[in-house]
């Protein structure tokens, strides 16, 4: 059997005496869409901080695998586990670099990959051919994913100025221009309108499926998390109280309790 | 419209009794030593006049943003014209008499001018317009500056004085370009940047004098000096952000300051390190009678000896290297490097999620701008001849930024413009030398207030998808 | 062990000197988010105010030292403090929502007008004043080394901790210091809350350059002597403490001043007095290396 994409074992997460995470174990497939939903303060978006670097982990095993190569993220640097375990991510409150154009965004996510053709910058200021093409290659995969989000008539604005909606899709294709085999979502559809979270739904589809990465979501919005998910974790009070395909979530009693008490509605409607 | 006239009338008589609050100490009363010690003595006229100009100013000012535009227009001229002929018991009052009638006569006829136009001075436009202007003939505009720039030593009112004016300006646009990779581009508070600047003239002015090294060989080592200082000082401080990362620059740029007067064996201290030698043509000197068996620059043409051809041959020398500099930022600017500085400016968690490395990058910006830092300072040393500690205060850091943000921060030619503005002038206005500091901090609390964002302020990206302007918003 | 008695007794008088001025930038600091750069430039004009209140009040002759320095010391506090006020009027608040860097210089601006302006209004010279205030107790004798407390250091002690202790009533207690908090937190929220953020801001101001004028009289009656660029040196060295304490916070500002003093007194004592600014800025180096936010101060939480 072939590891997946990403395993998680035995994570914990303590900030002094709380525990936001708790003994938390799950995979993600790679060309899969798992969400990782529960009530606010649940501990989601601090399992994306530690699988993005910025805490390390209290106890834990975070593990990627590319092409049967492993990449332990606990122990790498934060830059390191984009860079080489190509794990991506968004930001729930949206982190563009808003003084640069929409183009320059894209472009500044293929720094590594750049900065190896300009040789450090002497190619590039040399002007050598090498690094032109380089350059033109990248300005054509930006403008791939322009064309994918729908941008590519405001390449050239700041992306400070454009609307929310399509700073929430640039903040995704920035994040595909690193080239990742895993992209992390904390909350794309926040803020969006239903058309705006229809639109996400075929982009976050047609990642997975044309891309064929793995995708890790965490979101509230059900419409979304229901309709794409390939498999759901649901945390609460940082431990996994259920996983499985959209449909034994929804119906699981743990997961009803969770989210509403002992209420009788269903979770469709609890998160809107 | 009575109402009108009381309120300002108050507004006014309240700033004034504020100002007299603050000059009573200081200006109505001052200290002098004699035998016994200190005495004390007082300046009532001057205090009074002082308080009078300041109710004046500040009425006429709020007259102005009444819509009122004729009696401040006559006020501020009679007030000028009394500076000229009244014979004020002191210097500084004549000059607040002149230059406040005149801000307030100038600033009724802007007010004229704009409000008749029908242009109420909006800034915005102001900007756009400038941006759009730019856009247009910014290159005929630069090859403009460039071609007086190479002429310059030659127009007829130009002196001796005025070359050895526009090299400094020169040097501090270096500083400032320099400066401007560090604060501009990357983002990060440097208070210290006159530790670099110094390292640069000290480097050269030590190798001079103790190996005989040419300024052209000392060149690549002071940069190279001040590229490795920058390194060191960089990794300390790369976990700290904003205000920490000023202070601990700051204190870094004393500290080398410190150690250069306190280090007597190797850097002579206090005294400064005098004849240090000017850079040649190609190995030729510039003086009258160059030493046995070598030429000098004069003799090798066959001209007729003139000592400003050294003056001018080191103005041509710092714009070269200017040139240089202005090459290499405007080109690493839209290179990788340069948009993960600015990257790292605008968001450096983000960057991090999306694998820059932020060590290198900061090291990197810390290091190219310490680099020119370097340069200038070693180009500094050749036009002064001598250095001392004196040369490398606080104060000139804190010039150089004030250069990199009153310019508008990213911008090469605002910072040349700032340069021009805060280095040439109060060179040029020598006569007033006493209050020469004085005009020069108002100058920069004035232009900030005026414009928080800096002269040229807006930033063009480095890559463009299409050629036009349809895709801009602002 | 003599000697090291002394270097401390030294020590803590310079710090609480230091703490003095270093609360007035963390206070600042606190409420703007900005270095207040011209901090430094308010002390000195309040030694100046001091020095001159000194020999206006000497000439008259006849009043009695602890009233005199009382009265110095109103007057002094007063006087710098609308210097303090019209600083922030002039230099910070028209600049109020511009990028933090724009504030910074007309700060830098504001300190070189004032320097210049009182060396042109006070002349160059260095100022010294007669000592007022002489003599001290003779704690400890070895030898031909005497320990002396003397009585200025007794003062400068005692108003030191009063004032702090003042300080932090005020800012633990009362409506201003719960303005002030709020507004540090959230500019907007407080005025939609009702609190006058302009007044307290000024207010602020009007607090920090007042404790910089009680610092500037100490330091004109401890030294005796006075120029335009004590300002300087000094702001720095404060500035310095502030950030060591944890910049923003008041007990912070206390013992990084303190701190900063004793490095400095100890340093000078057994070491060399050339290189006292070194050892200062360096142990801020190393602690800042160790603690990013300073000693007290609150770890910024990285929200992401």
């Amino acid at each position: 059997m072939t590891p997946s994409l990403l395993t998680v074992e035995h994570l914990s997460m303590r900030f002094g005496g709380l525990t936001a995470v708790d003994d938390l174990s799950f995979d993600a497939g790679d060309k899969q869409i798992t969400a990782i939903i529960g009530p606010n303060g649940a501990g989601k978006t601090t399992v994306f901080n530690c699988l993005t670097g910025f805490y390390p982990p209290t106890v834990g095993r975070l593990l990627v695998t590319i092409d049967s190569e492993k990449f332990q993220l606990e122990r790498m640097e934060g830059f390191r586990i984009a860079r080489e375990a190509r794990v991506a991510r968004t930001f729930q409150n949206i982190r563009l670099f808003p003084q640069m154009s929409v183009l320059e965004n894209l472009v500044v996510a293929q720094h590594n990959p750049l900065m190896k053709a300009s040789l450090f910058s002497v190619a590039g200021l040399l002007g050598l051919p090498v690094y032109k093409t380089a350059e033109a290659s990248a300005v054509e995969k930006a403008r791939n994913w322009l064309d994918r989000i729908g941008l590519t008539s405001r390449a050239d604005w700041d992306a400070g100025n454009l609307p929310y909606g399509d700073q929430r899709r640039l903040e995704i294709a920035r994040a595909m221009c690193t080239d990742p085999v895993l992209l992390c979502l904390d909350e794309p559809a926040a803020g969006l309108n239903p058309r705006e979270s229809a639109e996400l739904n075929n982009l976050l589809l047609s990642i997975r499926d044309d891309d064929g990465i793995g995708v890790l979501l965490i979101e509230h919005d059900m419409s979304v998390v229901m309709g794409i998910s390939d498999k759901i974790i649901v945390l609460d009070y940082g431990r996994k109280i259920a996983d499985g395909n959209p449909e034994t979530v929804r119906n699981d009693p743990t997961v009803i309790r969770a989210y509403l008490g002992d209420e009788e509605t269903p979770v469709d409607s609890a998160y809107d | 419209m009575r109402q009108d006239w009381f309120a300002t009338l108050k507004e006014s008589a309240l700033t004034a009794a504020v100002a007299a609050a603050l000059m009573l100490p200081l200006i109505g009363l001052y200290t002098s030593t004699k035998a016994g010690g200190l005495a004390i003595g007082t300046r009532w006229t001057e205090l009074a006049i002082g308080v009078v100009l300041i109710f004046l100013g500040r009425f006429a000012l709020l007259r102005i943003q009444n819509g009122d535009r004729l009696i401040p227009l006559i006020g501020g001229a009679i007030v000028m014209i009394v500076g000229f002929l009244l014979p004020l018991p002191n210097g500084l009052l004549t000059v607040c008499c002149i230059a406040g009638g005149a801000i307030v006569f100038l600033r009724c006829c802007l007010a004229w001018v704009t409000g008749n136009l029908g242009l109420e001075a909006e800034k915005q436009p102001i900007a756009a317009r400038t941006q759009a202007f730019l856009k247009k003939y910014g290159l005929w505009l630069g090859l403009a500056v460039l071609v007086f720039a190479i002429i310059f030593p030659w127009l007829p009112f130009v002196d001796r004085r005025f070359i050895d004016l526009a090299t400094l300006v020169l040097i501090y646009v270096m500083l400032g370009w320099g400066l401007n990779i560090v604060v501009g581009l990357a983002g990060l508070l440097d208070l210290g940047y006159v530790a670099f600047y110094a390292i640069g003239a000290y480097s050269f002015a030590l190798l001079s004098s103790n190996y005989d090294m040419s300024f052209w060989a000392c060149l690549p080592v002071a940069a190279m000096l001040a590229a490795f200082l920058g390194i060191l000082l960089g990794f300390p401080v790369l976990r700290l952000r904003g205000d920490y990362l000023a202070i601990v620059t700051l204190g870094f740029g004393e500290m080398i300051r410190i150690i250069l007067i306190n280090w007597v064996d190797f850097t002579k201290g206090p005294d400064g390190i005098s004849g240090i030698p000017k850079p040649t043509f190609f190995g030729l000197s510039f003086s009258r009678r160059p030493p046995e068996d070598t030429e000098s620059f004069h003799q090798f043409f066959d001209l007729q000896y003139a000592s400003v051809d050294r003056i001018i041959f080191l103005f041509y020398v710092v714009l070269g290297l200017a040139l240089l500099t202005n090459a290499f930022i405007l080109r690493i600017r839209k290179l990788p490097i340069g948009r993960a500085w600015e990257a790292l400016r605008e968001d450096e968690i983000a960057c991090r999620s999306l694998g820059l490395n932020p060590t290198n990058i900061k090291l990197s910006a810390f290091a190219l701008g310490a680099m020119f830092g370097g340069l200038a300072g070693a180009v500094f040393a050749a036009r002064q001849s001598f250095i001392s500690p004196e040369s490398f205060t606080f104060i000139e850091s804190a010039i150089i930024l004030a250069i990199v943000v009153l310019g508008g921060m990213g911008s090469q030619v605002g910072v040349a413009i700032a340069a021009v503005l805060l280095i040439g002038l109060p060179e040029w206005f020598r006569e007033l030398q006493e209050y020469r500091m004085l005009a020069f901090g108002a100058l920069m609390v004035a232009i900030m207030v005026w414009r928080p964002r800096g002269l040229l302020s807006f930033r063009e990206p480095t890559l463009r998808l299409h050629d036009d302007d349809s895709g801009l918003s602002r | 062990m003599e000697y090291f008695l002394q270097q401390l007794i030294n020590g803590v008088t310079l710090g609480a000197i230091y703490g003095l001025i270093a609360i007035g930038y963390t206070m600042v600091y606190g409420i703007i988010g900005m270095i207040n750069f011209a901090h430094g430039e308010i002390f000195m004009i309040g030694a100046f105010v001091a020095l001159i209140s000194f020999l206006i009040l000497g000439v008259t002759g006849g009043i009695p030292i602890p009233l005199v320095l009382l009265i110095v010391l109103l007057i002094g506090m007063c006087l710098t403090a609308v210097y303090g006020w019209a600083l922030e009027r002039v230099a910070y608040r028209p600049l109020r929502g511009s990028p933090r860097l724009a504030a910074l210089i007309s700060a830098i601006g504001m300190s070189i007008v004032l320097q210049n302006y009182v060396q042109l209004s006070q002349g160059a010279r260095v100022k010294t004043l007669q000592p007022v205030i002489e003599g001290g107790f003779k704690i400890m004798q070895s030898g031909n080394f005497t320990v002396v407390l003397s009585y200025m250091q007794i003062i400068i002690v005692i108003v030191t901790v009063s004032l702090m202790a003042a300080f932090w009533t005020i800012i633990a207690k009362t409506a201003l210091g719960r303005a002030q908090r709020a507004c540090e937190q959230d500019r907007t929220m407080a005025s939609l809350l009702g609190i006058d953020v302009d007044k307290t801001i000024s207010i602020t101001f009007i607090l920090g350059a007042s404790l910089a004028a009680v610092a500037g009289m100490m330091v004109t009656l401890y030294y005796g002597v006075i120029d335009f660029y004590v300002g300087f040196l000094a702001g720095i060295k404060a500035f310095t403490a502030a950030v060591l304490g944890g910049i923003g916070s008041i007990p912070g500002a206390m013992l990084g001043g303190l701190l900063i003093g004793l490095i400095e007194a100890f340093w000078s004592g057994y070491f060399s007095i050339e290189y006292k600014d070194v050892a200062a800025f360096s142990i801020l180096v190393l602690v800042l290396v160790f603690r990013p936010s300073g000693l007290l101060g609150r770890p910024e939480v990285e929200k992401v």
